[in-house]
């Protein structure tokens, strides 16, 4: 581990949430929203560890904040599908330009 | 001549942000999910090279156990494999791969100029008992307080999820 420096790491996990960014910007599918969402809070996850392990071996924050992002994470996640089930029963679709009800 | 730990890392890295490119831009949303959980398996092999045997676990058990199988179903049921999704507009890939570019190119000159404190030497991985003690641990240093209000927080998503997705009757929507 002590082989590659810290700043390796950070940019790995910055180029993850930009991809995750990337597929924000052009996905209009809700599930493929959901799944950039999930790239970019694994990257903040990769970047929490690589901090705790880097600087405060001897501590364990790090950890537990990915932990509880990862547990909130999965909470999202099960939220998000139900929205998107229910979104599909009263739409029968699951793009987000159909669903403009709400936009003014 | 790089260490073994040191090609592993590069490696992992570049397998999980392949996938992860791939997962974000192929139009069949099937095929979308299976990137993404190859991407997430490969961050648990990064959280595995960090020694962090305990968030592995957890990564591997939630994200790749539960999400994906979550996100599996919901593109089952809404979607079918079958279909491929629309290409998204030419301006608008082209304004995104733009805007991220300059946003990765930015944020990778902050983190070349920042002077992050010196790597700490390394210490053996934290113990599973040790992480369990602190989790439930009320001195201070503990865990406890945040883990009841994570507990109630997946309550209420229980039950959130419950009330959205049931499906009302047609005789009582009008209740």
């Amino acid at each position: 581990m002590s082989h590659i420096p810290l700043q390796h790491v950070l940019i790995f996990s910055t180029a993850l949430f930009f991809i995750g960014m990337f597929g924000m910007f052009t996905r209009r599918n809700l599930i493929t929203l959901l799944m950039s969402v999930e790239l970019m809070l694994n990257s903040v996850n990769i970047n929490l560890a690589a901090f705790n392990k880097y600087l405060y071996p001897q501590q364990t924050g790090g950890l537990f904040l990915a932990l509880f992002i990862i547990i909130i994470a999965a909470a999202e996640a099960a939220i998000a599908i139900a929205i998107i089930i229910n979104l599909y029963r009263s739409h029968h679709s699951i793009d987000v330009d159909d669903a403009t009800e709400m936009k003014y | 001549m790089m260490p073994a730990s040191a090609i592993f890392f590069y490696v992992i890295a570049a397998a999980i942000l392949v996938t992860a490119i791939l997962s974000v831009t192929t139009r069949r949303i099937f095929r979308a999910a299976i990137w993404l959980l190859l991407s997430l398996m490969g961050i648990a092999g990064i959280y595995f090279w960090l020694d962090m045997n305990f968030l592995a676990a957890v990564q591997i058990v939630v994200y790749v156990g539960g999400i994906v199988v979550l996100i599996i179903f919901s593109v089952f049921l809404t979607q079918g494999s079958g279909q491929s999704l629309p290409l998204p507009a030419k301006f608008r890939l082209f304004f995104s791969a733009v805007a991220v570019s300059l946003g990765l190119a930015f944020t990778i000159w902050i983190l070349q100029g920042y002077g992050f404190l010196a790597t700490a030497p390394e210490v053996p991985a934290v113990e599973m008992r040790e992480i369990g003690k602190t989790m439930l641990s009320v001195q201070s240093g503990g865990y406890a307080l945040p883990f009841e209000l994570v507990s109630i927080l997946l309550l209420a998503a229980m039950v959130a999820c419950i009330a959205i997705a049931m499906k009302i009757p047609a005789d009582k929507k009008n209740d």
